[in-house]
């Protein structure tokens, strides 16, 4: 019995520093881990605001297509309302343009095409060619207390539907 | 009679001075020309002991050398561009203008600056094809060709976190193309590009950030590395081995294959 509790505890003082000291740098190396991501993470940004005021509807007839640079969405007037897309492209983020004349949402970068109307069977944003992985993305649109149209650019809605429009 | 310039340079050598800082004193015999290698903390990294050969044109290039010269420049004009340049965001497009226009020698060191960068990348790919066609990444140097990969990407990061801090359309286009690139990778790939440029988007953060990269840390890691790199090349038997050579690669295996086609079984035994 004595024997087997030696077997089993046979830890030499040494062994037991060097696991204690090992043991307790690895915790303080995790510790140090964590700090350091979230000393990297900011807490508070200097960003602008995701809710971008984009002004009185009258502003944008009707059929037409207008990018706010500033904020990089466009502002849409359709038959079934005004509605908004980003204008920044799914692939690596480049600002895109509204070509009139083409009736499209081109990239300048690698040249990705979106859809604006339904032409071609395609909804608003949907990707007409080019290497972008996703159609823009519409984002939410309301009209404040004063008639402004406001748009949060940080919240995606989904394509083509009743709540994705205003209508005035 | 007058001393020869020689025997001046002796003459130094021996004073106290000297002999403090350089232990291995005068004289030309092959231990003292080696010690005076070993013994100094920049040269100890290379070989004591070079055949002429390898130190010939044709076995390099030296394109690692002009590398190394390339870099070199790049810290010896990077450091006085910082004593003018603020990595703020109102100020560093303007301070990139006023290094142009208003600094005495700003352009100049500026364009050496940017030029160097070009010619530093161009020499990283032609010194890794020179290795790769001279067959110099095999055995023993697997290793030191994986660290010279790691400089690679060192260079190009350099590269591409400088790109930023004039701070004007290209750059931040080019960067905010460049981080969303790091969205890519699955799963972390949004909480890499945020911790990168310190935000959703390429702002002050993302402009403080590559400062600090493109000065410090990528810098400070490229001379480390590079340090492993020098001294591996001692370690790993020089330049190249003769064992290594193109021709020497082809007479050996036609060796290998001459004894091996007839009596593979004999080898065996």
């Amino acid at each position: 019995m004595a024997e087997e509790t030696k077997r089993t505890d046979d830890v030499s003082r040494r062994q037991f520093f060097t696991k204690l000291g090992l043991g307790s740098l690895s915790i303080a190396a995790v510790g140090t881990a964590a700090f350091a991501y979230q000393y990297l993470e900011p807490n508070v940004l200097f960003e602008p605001s995701p809710v971008v005021n984009a002004g009185k509807p009258d502003r944008y007839p009707l059929d037409s297509v207008t990018l706010d640079v500033n904020s990089g969405i466009y502002i849409i007037h359709s038959e079934e309302g005004y509605f908004s897309l980003s204008a920044v492209c799914t692939h690596l983020g480049c600002l895109t343009a509204w070509k009139p004349e083409l009736g499209i949402i081109a990239c300048p970068c690698h040249g990705s095409k979106f859809s604006v109307s339904d032409q071609a069977k395609l909804k608003p944003g949907e990707k007409i060619e080019g290497p972008a992985p996703k159609p823009l993305p519409w984002k939410r649109i309301w009209l404040n207390d004063d008639g402004d149209l406001l748009v949060d650019r940080s919240t995606d809605v989904p394509a083509m539907a009743r709540d994705s429009f205003v209508r005035v | 009679m007058a001393k020869t310039i020689d025997q001046h340079f002796d003459s130094l050598r021996e004073t106290r001075v000297w002999r403090s800082i350089f232990r291995s004193g005068t004289g030309s015999s092959t231990l003292k020309r080696a010690l005076a290698i070993q013994q100094n903390v920049f040269l100890h990294l290379f070989s004591t002991k070079v055949r002429t050969r390898m130190l010939s044109v044709s076995a390099t290039w030296y394109l690692g050398t002009l590398t190394l010269g390339t870099f070199l420049i790049l810290v010896a004009t990077g450091i006085p561009l910082m004593l003018y340049y603020h990595p703020s965001a109102p100020q560093a497009y303007a301070d990139t203008k006023d290094l142009q226009f208003v600094v005495s020698s700003g352009l100049f060191l500026r364009n050496l600056h940017r030029w160097s960068a070009h010619a530093m990348v161009f020499l990283v790919f032609a010194h890794m094809f020179k290795v790769f066609y001279r067959g110099a990444y095999r055995p023993p140097r697997e290793f030191n060709w994986v660290i010279g990969v790691v400089l690679l990407l060192l260079t190009l990061l350099l590269s591409y976190t400088g790109y930023l801090l004039p701070w004007d359309q290209l750059a931040y286009w080019a960067i905010t193309v460049g981080s969303n690139i790091a969205s890519a990778v699955p799963v972390i790939g949004g909480k890499i590009h945020f911790l990168l440029l310190g935000g959703n988007a390429v702002n002050a953060n993302a402009l403080l950030r590559f400062y600090v990269l493109h000065c410090m840390i990528l810098p400070l890691t490229a001379i480390f590395f590079v340090a492993i790199h020098f001294w591996r090349i001692r370690k790993d038997g020089g330049l190249y081995s003769h064992g290594s050579e193109p021709a020497v690669v082809r007479a050996q295996a036609a060796s290998r294959s001459a004894t091996e086609i007839p009596g593979g079984e004999k080898e065996a035994q």
